[in-house]
C-alpha cells in the first residue's frame, strides 16, 4: 500500500475535480481522498459539497454512513479481521482475545504510533479457509495465533 | 512444447501461498531447464486442497495439493510434468469425487481457464448465448429466461424475466442494468470467485440484459473487502472494450452496452437493491420504499434491471442450451442450479453448483465430510446472517426457496456455515441482533431501535432477569420487525433469533457466569 500523504486542500480538491462530473461521484471521489490521505479530513468534506452541489450536511451523511470512510487517521499497518459467522465457527473471537491478550491490540481503536491497526469486517468472501483477515491488502486464510504473531512482528510491533 | 501447468491467482488461493508457490515453481523449472508454463487461473472452489496446481496431460489435467513452496522440489523429482505419482497427486481432476459430482454449468469454466483471456473464454464456449440472444432479438431473450425459471439469486428469489419484461416495457431515453456483486453474507464467496476466476460470464450476461431490455449501460457495484475481484474485473471491462464485446456494436450487433465497476464502502446493507442503488447515485446507502420498482423508476430514476451476479451469470448457458435444458435442473419452483457455498467449520469448504433440492445433509456430509474440528455438528446457518440456524435433526431439509421458507428459513444467496458443538447458540442469537444493529441504514424504526432493544433483551435472558417474560418480548419484537421493516435486513434479522430460540432453547437457560457474556 502506498504512504499516505499529509493532508493537502490543493491535491484534495485536484482528486475531487478530477471525478466530480462522474453520475453518482461521491463514494469514488471518498475513496480516491481516503486512498491519499488515509481518512476523509473535514475540509475535504467542504470542499466535496462545493463540487457536486450539495449542501455540506449531505457531504458529512455520506462520509458517516459507510463503515469503509475515517473522519480521523489511524496508524500502523492495517489488518482487516473478519468476525462473521463463519469466521466465528472457527473461532475469530479467540483471536481476537489473543491480539489483546498478547498484544495490547484492541480491534477498531486506533493508537497515534501503532505498528498495526486491527479492523474489524464482516466477511472477506474466503469463508472456506476461516478464520480469514487481509493485511495490507494481502489475503490471509486458516488464520491462526502464530499467524497473528508472525503479523504483529511484521507490522515492527511488538517481539514475540 | 512446453507443459502448461495452473496455478489459481483466486483470493482464497492466495491466502492459503498460490503465489508463493508459483514462484517456488518458476524458480525451480528454471533452475532444472524443465519446460513448464505457468498459467495462472482462477480457482475451482475445493478450497481445502489449495492451493492446487493442475497440469496439463494427454489425460486430461492432473492435480496437486494442497501444494505448498516445500513440496515444490519433490513434485520435479517425481516428475509430475509427465506423471502423475507424488503424495499430493490427485489424479485427474475432473474425477475427483467433489467435483465429478456437482452440476456445473455457471462454474463450468471458473478455475480452468485464464480469467483474463477472451481467446481463452471463446476457447471454452463463451458468447455463445451472446450470439443467440442478437440472433433472437430482446423479446425472444426475454421469453426465454421467464421460461428458464430463472429466479433471483441473491436471495429473495424473484423471478429474473420478470424484472427484464417489466424494464423492458417501460419507456425511457435512457435505461440500466446494474449487478448486485456487494456479496456481504458469511458463508458466501460465489461471486467473488466468479469475478476473480470467470470475469468474462458476468459481462456476458449483463450485455444480454442490457439488449434485452434495452439499456445502453450497466454498473457493477462491488464490496470494498473484494480488493482482487475488483482488480480483476477492472481489467476485464478494459480487454471486452477492447475487443469490441463492450461499446459500440457489442460482439458485431447494432446495440451498444458499456459497463463500469464501481466500489461500495463497507455497507452491509447495500446489498439490499434499492439502498445500492442509492450508494450508486453517491449517496447514504439508505432503503427506498418499493413501489416504484426499480424496473420502473431505478437509478438516477431510470427503468433498471437489478439483479445478482449469479443471476446474470446464469443468463448465457440458459441463451446457449435453451429454457428448457436449464429448467430440467432443479426441483418445485426452484429451477435451475444453485452454486452453494459450504463454508464455516467443515472439512472440505468450497463452491458447490448442484440443482436444487439437494438436502443440508447431502451438502455439510456428503461434500463438507463433517466438521473441521472432527467434534459434532450441532447447527447449520443457511442463507447468510439473516438465514436460519438448523439443528442436526433438521438438516435433511431440501434446500429449495419453498422448502427452505417451510422450515421458517431461506435459501438466501446460498451460503451454509457449518457450527461444531461448542457454540453457543444465544450469542449467535445476541449477535444476529448486534449485526442489524450496526448495519441498519436507519430508514424504519423496527429495524433501527429494535436491533438495539432484541440485543439488549437477550442479554436479559442471559442474565436470568425475569426470563419468560423478556423471552415472550423477543418473540413480540421479532414479530414487529418481520412485519414492520422496509427491507429484508430488519425483516429477516429474526429469522436466525427464533431458530436458535426454537431449536436451542437450552442455550438461553444455562447459567451464565458474567451476566449478559460479552
Amino acid at each position: 500500500m502506498a504512504a499516505r500523504a499529509a493532508f493537502d486542500a490543493d491535491l484534495a480538491k485536484m482528486l475531487i475535480d478530477r471525478k466530480r462530473s462522474m453520475p453518482g461521484a461521491a463514494l469514488p471521489i471518498l475513496h480516491d481522498l481516503q486512498e491519499h490521505f488515509g481518512y476523509i479530513d473535514e475540509a475535504a468534506i467542504a470542499l466535496m459539497a462545493v463540487a457536486l452541489n450539495i449542501s455540506k450536511a449531505e457531504a458529512l451523511g455520506v462520509v458517516s454512513f459507510y463503515h469503509d470512510f475515517r473522519r480521523a487517521p489511524v496508524y500502523g499497518k492495517r489488518l482487516k479481521l473478519c468476525r462473521a459467522e463463519s469466521c466465528q465457527s472457527m473461532g475469530c473471537e479467540e483471536l481476537v482475545a489473543h491480539l489483546k491478550e498478547r498484544h495490547g491490540i484492541e480491534p477498531d481503536e486506533p493508537r497515534p504510533g501503532a505498528a498495526l491497526h486491527v479492523e474489524t469486517v464482516y466477511c472477506l468472501g474466503n469463508c472456506a479457509l476461516s478464520p480469514a483477515a487481509l493485511f495490507e491488502g494481502e489475503p490471509i486464510g486458516r488464520l491462526s495465533r502464530d499467524a497473528i504473531d508472525a503479523i504483529v512482528a511484521r507490522a515492527g510491533g511488538h517481539t514475540q | 512444447m512446453s507443459v502448461r501447468v495452473f496455478i489459481p491467482s483466486d483470493s482464497s488461493a492466495l491466502s492459503v501461498g498460490a503465489d508463493a508457490v508459483a514462484l517456488a515453481l518458476a524458480a525451480e523449472a528454471r533452475t532444472r531447464g524443465a519446460d513448464a508454463a505457468i498459467v495462472r487461473t482462477g480457482s475451482r472452489g475445493l478450497f481445502w486442497l489449495e492451493p492446487l496446481i493442475e497440469v496439463e496431460t494427454s489425460d486430461g489435467r492432473m492435480g496437486y495439493g494442497p501444494v505448498t513452496v516445500e513440496d515444490v522440489p519433490s513434485l520435479f523429482e517425481a516428475d509430475f510434468l509427465k506423471r502423475s505419482a507424488h503424495r499430493k497427486a490427485l489424479g485427474r481432476v475432473e474425477d475427483i469425487p467433489y467435483l465429478a459430482r456437482q452440476q456445473r454449468l455457471v462454474f463450468a469454466r471458473c478455475g480452468m481457464t485464464d480469467p483474463l483471456s477472451l481467446d481463452d473464454y471463446r476457447r471454452h464456449g463463451g458468447l455463445k448465448g451472446l450470439a443467440r440472444a442478437i440472433e433472437m432479438g430482446p423479446g425472444a431473450v426475454v421469453e426465454e429466461v421467464i421460461a428458464s425459471g430463472l429466479r433471483g439469486r441473491g436471495g429473495a428469489g424473484f423471478p429474473t424475466g420478470v424484472k427484464w419484461r417489466t424494464a423492458a416495457a417501460a419507456h425511457a431515453d435512457q435505461k440500466y442494468v446494474v449487478c448486485n456483486a456487494d456479496e456481504g453474507d458469511s458463508g458466501t464467496f460465489a461471486d467473488r470467485m466468479l469475478m476473480e476466476g470467470d470475469p468474462f460470464l458476468l459481462i456476458e450476461g449483463m450485455a444480454i440484459a442490457g439488449l434485452a431490455v434495452g439499456a445502453t449501460m450497466g454498473y457493477v457495484y462491488i464490496r470494498s473487502e473484494y480488493p482482487h475481484a475488483f482488480e480483476v474485473f477492472a481489467r476485464a471491462i478494459e480487454i471486452a472494450r477492447a475487443e469490441r464485446l463492450l461499446g459500440v456494436g457489442i460482439a458485431g450487433s447494432t446495440h451498444d452496452f458499456d459497463l463500469e465497476i464501481r466500489v461500495g464502502a463497507g455497507a452491509y446493507v447495500c446489498g439490499e437493491e434499492t439502498a445500492l442503488l442509492d450508494s450508486l447515485e453517491g449517496k447514504r446507502g439508505q432503503v427506498r420504499a418499493k413501489p416504484p420498482l426499480p424496473a420502473v423508476s431505478g437509478l438516477f430514476g431510470k427503468p433498471t434491471v437489478i439483479n445478482n451476479a449469479l443471476s446474470f451469470a446464469s443468463v448465457p448457458w440458459i441463451l446457449e442450451h435453451g429454457a428448457k435444458a436449464y429448467a430440467d435442473y432443479g426441483m418445485g419452483r426452484s429451477r435451475g442450479t444453485q452454486p452453494f457455498q459450504l463454508a464455516g467449520n467443515v472439512r472440505f469448504g468450497g463452491l458447490i453448483e448442484l440443482a436444487f433440492g439437494a438436502t443440508i445433509r447431502d451438502l455439510v456430509e456428503g461434500f463438507g465430510g463433517g466438521t473441521h474440528s472432527g467434534r459434532p455438528i450441532r447447527a447449520v446457518q443457511v442463507g447468510g446472517p439473516l438465514g436460519a440456524y438448523f439443528p442436526e435433526n433438521l438438516i435433511d431439509t431440501p434446500l429449495d426457496y419453498e422448502a427452505m421458507l417451510a422450515a421458517k428459513g431461506m435459501l438466501g444467496h446460498g451460503g451454509i456455515v457449518v457450527f461444531d458443538d461448542t457454540v453457543d447458540m444465544a450469542r449467535q442469537a445476541r449477535f444476529a441482533f448486534e449485526f442489524c444493529a450496526k448495519e441498519s441504514c436507519g430508514k424504519c424504526t423496527p429495524c433501527r431501535i429494535g436491533a438495539i432493544r432484541g440485543a439488549e433483551t437477550v442479554d436479559k435472558v442471559l442474565a436470568g432477569r425475569e426470563r419468560q417474560k423478556n423471552l415472550e418480548a423477543l418473540r413480540d419484537l421479532c414479530e414487529v420487525m418481520t412485519d414492520g421493516s422496509l427491507c429484508a435486513l430488519g425483516g429477516l434479522t429474526p429469522l436466525p433469533v427464533l431458530s436458535a430460540l426454537d431449536h436451542f432453547s437450552e442455550d438461553f437457560m444455562k447459567p451464565r457466569a458474567r451476566a449478559a457474556a460479552e
